[in-house]
């Protein structure tokens, strides 16, 4: 994925010029609460693929620094109840929300910067569960276990963004420019020489790269598209409480970004909307005294089928099927 | 082959939106749509499986069927997380298109979907057992109810009790650090306090096992420990007091009293018994509604269920009553933006399966009868025993709701008695 072939861009045309007018086709609830949650879970999940495919490290972080932006826009937010001090109006809380989300994850960055795989999923599943407990216990900020209510979001075009098709439309341009910025970064020098760290970062080093200052960076921008997910899962869950960054909701990601493949920046959208149906419709199939079996059941199929995820399972196909040679085949097997 | 696929894709799309067409046109004069929510999941999990039990026996009494509209109940579960509990009303509401959800169990969850119902038109969301106090008293929804009490009214009588009844001039407050029992001791002190008695408060975080730094702080004149901690943390501070000598009387919260202390065995049981405390229900209670609700519980559910009914139980069957018997007036008419259903719920008074009677303030929350209870042991057994009430509590007990706010959001500050130095 160094360039986009002139197919690849046809094909993220057509992807775009669908998801456009799915309204067309579907009803409200679809809109938003399928392919709309999707897609605001499934910047957060980006962000765990950027830093996991591009940068080697699988950071459980994500869902904090998410929720950083989450409780730093709903303490500035004009219509949070009760109103916080900071209060003002959302289009000044939304860029500090992910300005805070970046320093969140240069910080986390910081803190992990010399540990590798088990020690870093360690290290950041630890900053995970601690911001949570803190949120939960802290009334004077977080307003501990319920937290901050009533983050309805700014109006877009005079419309409530709660509206359907507001959310819909924001959720999706949001996605999109967070993907396109993913594929955007990983073709700069300063993607080049993140990917050349991961494979081998003495090298990187003897060359002259600075090695912590690029992981740390990386980091950094994994928060800022974090943190956009974190601003709008708040909007749509009206508001943010400690349960939304804490174990339960870090392992989610994880999931998502898991059974879409972390090979691709696209699995983690694919991840998330599988996740979001059997999430939502689990229960409708199976009653809802083991649908859990059933959610766990599917995950472990397309994790057993295919380690690295439907992105990789469809990828294998069409090589399989011969339809595109992959004689260059790239990076995204190897994590 | 481009052009066919294509094809394949819009006919797929348009007979799913020709489904959904058909399915809402159905809808208009198709059953009652009754959607709950409870948590099957996580740490309340044994308590959402009785709440459902209490609903289904509720349903069942009437045979699901209203006005000659039947009742079609669709079951969804949540982890006790708002965020979950939102997702799973969102699809009742959207997908499924109940007119009326129940539910949910948990505090925050409450508060979720109580945002959530503000931005709904012609739905109504009953709470089932949920009890944060702010989910009624501040910036209510017109478009929730909640038939059942909660946190800081289930503490009414007790410090009145306490003081005027026991004695007590200066207690040890045992309780743990969140919002859940803020509310508990803040209704205990409001009583206590006024009538001229004097709290040390001794906070703990959540899921304390060793509470020895916490009994060595208790100060030498103190007359009595109120214990406002719940499941293993109850039973790891009655253990380790016990163990040290301990003899004041205990005074409970409305959960301290729950079957994971009144069914483990050990030292704790010596200061068990006698345990005062004030909640919602009690295991042995003379009110003919209570014996003739645990008779009807105990034969539909036999082993299956409990020994006596959970206190979600009672909160769901209350909250499920009040929407049958609104339905009921009504006749299942919910048109107009069940703006008739509404009124017929706002103005419900009922009496609740533990005997209590119910009715709605102007927040749409329960004003109800709180009962003072007392562990005993019955026949080798330990249950709660209800032996005294107080009759309609109200959520600002009984003041003037801005008399009442000024008072000030529970917290580990306020109120605040301490003893005179």
């Amino acid at each position: 994925m160094i360039m986009m072939t002139s197919r690849q861009w046809l094909a993220t045309a057509a992807g775009v010029v669908i998801l456009l007018s799915l309204p067309l086709f579907l009803p409200n609830f679809w809109l938003v609460n399928i392919f709309g949650r999707a897609m605001v879970y499934g910047v957060v999940a980006l962000s765990l693929t950027f830093l996991a495919h591009y940068g080697g490290f699988v950071s459980l972080a994500q869902t904090m620094v998410a929720g950083v932006a989450g409780y730093a826009v709903a303490m500035m937010a004009p219509t949070a109840i009760p109103l916080g001090p900071l209060a003002m109006p959302y289009f000044a809380a939304i860029p500090l929300a992910l300005l805070a989300a970046t320093v969140a994850g240069a910080i986390v960055g910081m803190i992990a910067v010399n540990t590798r795989e088990i020690y870093l999923l360690m290290i950041t599943l630890a900053l995970a569960v601690g911001l949570s407990l803190f949120a939960q216990s802290n009334i004077t900020w977080f307003r501990g276990y319920e937290g901050i209510r009533n983050i309805i979001g700014p109006e877009v075009m005079g419309l409530p963004f709660r509206t359907p098709l507001v959310f819909y439309y924001v959720a999706l341009g949001v996605a999109v420019s967070m993907f396109l910025l993913v594929l955007y970064v990983v073709r700069t020098p300063f993607g080049l020489v993140l990917q050349a760290i991961r494979d081998s970062d003495r090298r990187a080093a003897a060359i002259g790269y600075y090695v912590g200052l690029h992981r740390i960076a990386s980091f950094a921008l994994a928060g800022f598209i974090a943190g956009w997910g974190g601003v709008l899962i708040t909007f749509y869950n009206i508001g943010i409480t400690p349960s939304s960054i804490g174990l339960w909701a870090t392992v989610a990601v994880l999931i998502m970004a898991v059974i879409g493949g972390l090979g691709h920046p696209l699995g983690a959208f694919i991840g998330a909307l599988i996740y979001t149906v059997m999430d939502t419709f689990a229960s409708s199939i199976i009653g809802h005294d083991r649908f859990n079996t059933l959610i766990g059941l599917v995950f472990l199929a397309i994790v057993l089928l295919s380690p690295d995820g439907v992105w990789g399972l469809g990828k294998r196909l069409s090589t399989a099927l011969g339809k595109r040679p992959q004689v260059n085949a790239d990076r995204e097997t190897s994590l | 082959m481009l052009i066919s696929r294509r094809n394949t894709v819009a006919w797929a799309m348009g007979t799913v939106a020709a489904m959904f067409a058909v399915t809402g046109a159905l809808a208009q004069d198709g059953p009652i749509r009754i959607g709950s929510i409870t948590t099957l999941e996580g740490p309340f999990a044994t308590g959402g499986q009785d709440a459902y039990r209490a609903m289904e026996m509720a349903f069942e009494a009437i045979d699901y069927t209203i006005g000659g509209r039947q009742i079609e109940w669709i079951r969804e579960s949540s982890n006790a997380t708002p965020d979950v509990a939102l997702a799973r009303a969102r699809k009742l509401i959207e997908q499924d298109e109940v007119d009326i959800i129940i539910g949910p169990l948990s505090g925050a969850e409450g508060i979720a979907l109580r945002d959530y119902s503000r931005t709904l038109e012609g739905k109504t969301i009953v709470n089932g057992s949920s009890g944060a106090a702010d989910t009624t008293l501040r910036d209510p929804s017109p478009n929730f109810f909640r038939f059942n009490t909660e946190g800081t009214q289930w503490m009414a009588g007790l410090g009145t009790y306490a003081y005027e009844e026991m004695g007590s001039r200066h207690v040890a407050l045992v309780a743990a650090d969140y919002a859940f029992p803020y509310a508990q001791v803040f209704g205990f002190m409001h009583e206590y306090c006024e009538l001229g008695g004097a709290v040390t408060k001794l906070w703990s975080p959540l899921n304390t096992t060793d509470f020895s730094s916490i009994i060595a702080q208790f100060p030498s004149d103190v007359d009595a420990v109120v214990l406002i901690q719940g499941g293993t943390d109850a039973l790891a501070f009655l253990t380790q007091y016990a163990e040290v000598g301990g003899d004041l009387p205990i005074i409970g919260g409305s959960i301290t009293a729950d079957q994971t202390l009144l069914s483990a065995r050990g030292p704790h049981q010596s200061l068990m018994e006698g345990m005062v405390a004030a909640g919602p229900i009690a295991d042995l209670n003379e009110d003919p509604n209570w014996q003739d609700f645990v008779a009807r519980y105990r034969e539909r559910w036999g082993s299956e269920g409990f020994d006596s009914p959970s206190i979600h139980a009672v909160n769901y069957y209350t909250n499920t009553i009040a929407v049958i018997q609104a339905l009921e007036e009504v006749g299942g008419d919910l048109s107009d933006n069940q703006a008739a259903f509404q009124a017929a719920l706002a103005a419900a008074e009922f009496t609740a399966p533990t005997g209590a009677n119910v009715a709605l303030d102007h927040n749409r929350q329960a004003i109800s009868d709180i009962f003072l209870t007392r562990i005993v042991n019955d026949g080798g057994t330990m249950r709660t025993e209800a032996f005294g009430r107080t009759p309609n509590v109200s959520q600002t007990l009984g003041m003037d709701q801005d008399a009442f706010m000024a008072l000030g959001s529970p917290s580990r500050d306020n109120p605040d008695c301490p003893p005179a130095r």
